[in-house]
C-alpha cells in the first residue's frame, strides 16, 4: 500500500506547476478569459510540449497510456492553476476514443501530438445528468447514419475540431439500449454551434445538428450498443474532476489559512478566533476527506471489476462534491467582502467549485446512482 | 500510488480470520453484534484468549510481548477482530499504561507490571479527569504530599476523579496528581499507580443516561501510596500523559467497527419495512445510509493514509484529531440511524434483556431493544478522549500557529 505519488508522477506535476507559474498565472489566466478567443493556442501548444496531451492516450496510437493515478496527480495541478484550456474535455472524449482505439487512430494520434481539441456533445435539454436520455436521432441510409438534434451545454464545444456526440438509433427516449457514438467533425455540413461563456471563466456551446451525414467508420463502438462505453467514459470524467477539485480545494485552503494569519482585526490576526478556527479545522476534514475518496477514484478508475469501479466513483462523486460546495463557500465566508470582489483568485475557486457537478452531475444524481447499485442493499 | 494490499498483508488476513473464527467465544461474539452489554468476564475470557496466542499488545514492543507487527498488520487485525464480532481489548492496559511504563517506567516497574497487564490479572482504569478538570485537563487538584512515616516514605493521596471507566473492575488505577502548586499548572504534575484495594478509596457509580454502569467517580481520602508507585519524576507528570494520549488515539477512527456496524444497519434496514418495503429501499432513507458509507469509505482512506505513515517515531499531527472527529461522527451517525430504523420499537426499555438477565425482549423484537440506548450512549463519543472541539483546536494550533 502506497499513497504517495510515484518519482515520474511527482516529477511530470513538478514540471507543469512550474509552467502554470510561469506562463499562466492568475494576471495571464485573465487576459486569457477576456480575449477574444476565450483561450490561448499559445498555451495550448505549452501543454502539449510538456506531454500532457500524450499522456491520456494509449501508446499505441503515440500516446503514454497514462494510469488515472498519472491523471490524478496532473488534473490536481490543473485545478490549483485554474487552466481554463479545453484539456478536460479532450481527455474525456479520449475515453470515448480509446474504448475503441483501433478504428479511431487517427485522431488519438491528432490529440497525442496536440494538433486538436475534442468535446463530449452527449448532453441535451431534457436530459440533466441522465446521458441515456437522448432524443437525437441517428437514422441509418445505407451505410451512412443522419443526425438530427440538438446539444447543450458542450463545455468547449466551439474550440474543438471533433465532436464526440450520443445518438439514438433505436428504442425509446430513457432507454439504455438503442444509443450510438459518434466521431462527428465540427465543420461537418449541418452542424451549427451558438457559443457563450460559463460564469467559471471556460467557454461552451449548443450545437444543432441538421441533417448531419456521417459514416459507419465514425462509429465509436457499435451502432445502438453504446451505453457500456458512455459509462466507462462519464466515470472517467468524474474521476478528472475530483482530482480537479482536490487541487482546487488544497489551493483554497493554502489561500484561506494564510489570509487568516494575515487579515487583522480588532488588533489581532482573524485567525485568533475560535469561531473562525473551527471553521478553518472543518475546512481541513473536507479537504483531507475529499482527497481520500479522489485517490480511491484513481486507483480504482482503471480495474477490471466494473461494479465496483462504478461504486466506488459514485462514493467519489458525493462526498468531493460536498466537499466542493462547503469548501468554496466556507472560504468565500472566512474571506469576508474581500472575497466577494472577482478580482479575487479565492473567487475564481469558488465559481470553478460551486460547477463541480454541473456536467458529470450533482451529489443527489450521484447518490441515487449509489442506492440503486447492487451492491447497496446486499447484506451477506 | 498503490491501494491495494500486498500478499503478504492479504496473507497475514486470512491468519488473522482464520484464529478469530476458531478462537472468539460465540457467546461473547452474540453479546457484541447485538449491541448487548458485556460483564468483567467477558472482557477477561478474550483478553486471555489472545494473551495465550502472545496477541494482545501488538503494538509493544517485541521483547516487553508485542506482537512485532507493521502499523498497517495492527489496522488488518483490528479490522478482522471488529468485523467478527470480538469485543475491544479494553485499552486502560494495553494501550496506556503499558506504552507509558514501556517509556518511563524503571525496571521493577516494567518487570513487575507489564506481564500482568498482558495476562489481565490487573484490570486498570484512568485516573484523569475530575470534576472541575475536563478539557482543562492540566487544572487537576487532586494533591499527593509527601511523607515519611513508621510505614516508610509514601504519597498521601486526597481528592477526587471521575468518569473513570469500568473502576467497578478495576484491581489498579493510574493517577494524575499534583505535588506542587507553585508554577504553571502543567508543571506540577506526577503519574502514580495505585493499588484500587488501598484503603481511602471509594468508588460511586455513575449511571449514564442510557441507565448503564460504564463509568464511576473515585474518592480519595489520605491514601497512602508507596513512593516506588511514581513513575519516571516527580512534577514531569505532564509529559508522560501528554505522551499517553497520543497512544489513546490509536485506533481512534474505530473504521472496523463502522463497516461491521453499517452492515448490522443495512440488515436491519432490510428487515424492518415502510409502507410494505425495506427501509433501505426508501430513498429518502437509503439516501441517508448512502452519504453515510460514503464517508466511511473516504474515512476508511484517510486512516489508511495516516496508518500507512506511521513510523512509529514522529509526533501525531493533525490528522490525528481528524480521525478522531470525523470517527466519531461516523459512529454516532451509525446509532442514529439504527433507531430511526426501528421507529417505534425504539421506545421500549428493556434493562433486564441487556443485562442478560432475560433472553428474550419484551416485545419480542429482540434486534430493536439495544438500538436507543446506544445511541444515547454513543453521544460520549464526541466528549470523551479529547471532545471534538478540543479537536479542531488541535487541528489549529498546527495548521494555524495561531
Amino acid at each position: 500500500m502506497d499513497f504517495n505519488l510515484s518519482q515520474e508522477q511527482t516529477q511530470f506535476s513538478d514540471t507543469l506547476r512550474r509552467w502554470i507559474e510561469k506562463e499562466y498565472d492568475f494576471e495571464r489566466r485573465r487576459e486569457i478569459i477576456t480575449s477574444a478567443d476565450g483561450g490561448s493556442a499559445q498555451a495550448w501548444q505549452g501543454l502539449a510540449e510538456l506531454g500532457l496531451m500524450a499522456l491520456p492516450v494509449p501508446e499505441a496510437q503515440d500516446g503514454f497510456g497514462g494510469s488515472g493515478t498519472d491523471m490524478f496527480a496532473i488534473m490536481q495541478e490543473m485545478g490549483k492553476g485554474l487552466v481554463i484550456e479545453p484539456y478536460l474535455a479532450t481527455v474525456c472524449a479520449v475515453q470515448y476514443l480509446k474504448q475503441d482505439a483501433g478504428k479511431h487512430t487517427d485522431l488519438l494520434q491528432q490529440v497525442a501530438a496536440g494538433n486538436v481539441r475534442l468535446a463530449c456533445a452527449t448532453g441535451e435539454a431534457q436530459s440533466r445528468f441522465n446521458r441515456f436520455d437522448v432524443q437525437m436521432t441517428a437514422s441509418a441510409e445505407g451505410d451512412d447514419h443522419i443526425l438530427n438534434g440538438r446539444k447543450t451545454v458542450v463545455i468547449h464545444g466551439a474550440q474543438a475540431g471533433h465532436l464526440i456526440v450520443s445518438a439514438r438509433s433505436d428504442s425509446a427516449r430513457n432507454d439504455k439500449n438503442g444509443l450510438s457514438l459518434f466521431v462527428v467533425s465540427a465543420d461537418a455540413p449541418g452542424v451549427t454551434r451558438t457559443e457563450y461563456r460559463t460564469i467559471d471563466g471556460m467557454l461552451a456551446a449548443d450545437i444543432d445538428f441538421a441533417d448531419v451525414r456521417i459514416s459507419d467508420a465514425a462509429l465509436i463502438g457499435e451502432a445502438g450498443n453504446a451505453a457500456p462505453i458512455m459509462d466507462a467514459a462519464s466515470d472517467y470524467a468524474c474521476m478528472l474532476i475530483c482530482a480537479e477539485a482536490v487541487g482546487i480545494m488544497q489551493a483554497v485552503f493554502q489561500t484561506t489559512l494564510e489570509y487568516l494569519r494575515t487579515r487583522r482585526q480588532f488588533d489581532q490576526p482573524i485567525g485568533a478566533f475560535q469561531a473562525l478556527q473551527h471553521r478553518m479545522a472543518q475546512m481541513f476534514i473536507e479537504v483531507e476527506q475529499a482527497r481520500s475518496m479522489a485517490m480511491l477514484a484513481a486507483a480504482r478508475i482503471d480495474s477490471d471489476d466494473e461494479a465496483e469501479r462504478q461504486r466506488v466513483i459514485a462514493g467519489a462523486m458525493i462526498r468531493v462534491g460536498q466537499a466542493a460546495k462547503r469548501v468554496g463557500k466556507e472560504a468565500i465566508q472566512l474571506h469576508g467582502g474581500i472575497g466577494m470582489t472577482n478580482e479575487m483568485q479565492v473567487a475564481h475557486y469558488f465559481k470553478r467549485l460551486t460547477m463541480f457537478g454541473a456536467v458529470q452531475g450533482d451529489v443527489d444524481h450521484h447518490i441515487s446512482r449509489f442506492i440503486s447499485h447492487p451492491s447497496f442493499c446486499e447484506v451477506a | 500510488m498503490n491501494l491495494d494490499y500486498d500478499a503478504e498483508e492479504l496473507n497475514f488476513r486470512a491468519k488473522a480470520r482464520a484464529f478469530i473464527e476458531e478462537s472468539l467465544p460465540s457467546d461473547i461474539q452474540v453479546k457484541v453484534l447485538s449491541h448487548k452489554r458485556l460483564n468483567r468476564d467477558d472482557y477477561k475470557r478474550w483478553h486471555q484468549i489472545l494473551h495465550k496466542q502472545g496477541w494482545v499488545a501488538p503494538a509493544w514492543p517485541a521483547e516487553y510481548g508485542g506482537a512485532g507487527w507493521s502499523p498497517v498488520q495492527r489496522h488488518i487485525w483490528e479490522e478482522e477482530t471488529t468485523r467478527a464480532g470480538a469485543p475491544n481489548v479494553i485499552g486502560f492496559g494495553v494501550n496506556m499504561i503499558g506504552p507509558v511504563l514501556i517509556a518511563f517506567g524503571n525496571d521493577a516497574q516494567k518487570d513487575y507490571y507489564l506481564p500482568r497487564i498482558l495476562s489481565c490479572e490487573d484490570w486498570w482504569c484512568q485516573g484523569y479527569s475530575e470534576p472541575g478538570s475536563g478539557s482543562d485537563l492540566a487544572s487537576l487538584k487532586t494533591s499527593a504530599k509527601r511523607v515519611q512515616d513508621a510505614d516508610g516514605e509514601h504519597y498521601v493521596v486526597n481528592g477526587q476523579k471521575t468518569w473513570t471507566t469500568l473502576a467497578q473492575h478495576a484491581d489498579m488505577i493510574f493517577c494524575l496528581v499534583r505535588t506542587d502548586n507553585s508554577g504553571r499548572k502543567q508543571q506540577g504534575i506526577s503519574f502514580l499507580l495505585i493499588d484500587m484495594k488501598t484503603p481511602g478509596i471509594t468508588v460511586r457509580p455513575i449511571i449514564t443516561l442510557d441507565e448503564d454502569h460504564e463509568v464511576n467517580e473515585v474518592f480519595f481520602d489520605n491514601v497512602k501510596v508507596p513512593v516506588e508507585n511514581l513513575v519516571g519524576q516527580e512534577n514531569m507528570g505532564w509529559t508522560y500523559a501528554k505522551y499517553l494520549l497520543s497512544h489513546e488515539r490509536n485506533n481512534v477512527a474505530e473504521v472496523g467497527r463502522s463497516k461491521r456496524e453499517l452492515r448490522y444497519l443495512k440488515e436491519l434496514a432490510m428487515r424492518y419495512t415502510s409502507n410494505g418495503k425495506p427501509m433501505l429501499e426508501d430513498p429518502l432513507f437509503a439516501r441517508k445510509v448512502a452519504i453515510l458509507e460514503a464517508e466511511l469509505m473516504a474515512l476508511e482512506i484517510t486512516n489508511l493514509r495516516v496508518v500507512s505513515a506511521d513510523d512509529g517515531k514522529s509526533e501525531p499531527g493533525p490528522e490525528v484529531s481528524m480521525l478522531k472527529i470525523v470517527g466519531t461522527e461516523v459512529q454516532q451517525r451509525l446509532t442514529e440511524l439504527m433507531f430511526e430504523v426501528v421507529g417505534p420499537y425504539g421506545l421500549p426499555f428493556d434493562a433486564e434483556f441487556l443485562e442478560g438477565v432475560r433472553p428474550d425482549a419484551v416485545t419480542s423484537q429482540d434486534d430493536a431493544a439495544p438500538l436507543t440506548a446506544a445511541y444515547l450512549n454513543f453521544r460520549k463519543a464526541s466528549i470523551y478522549g479529547g471532545s471534538n472541539e478540543i479537536q479542531k483546536n488541535i487541528i489549529n494550533k498546527m495548521i494555524l500557529g495561531l
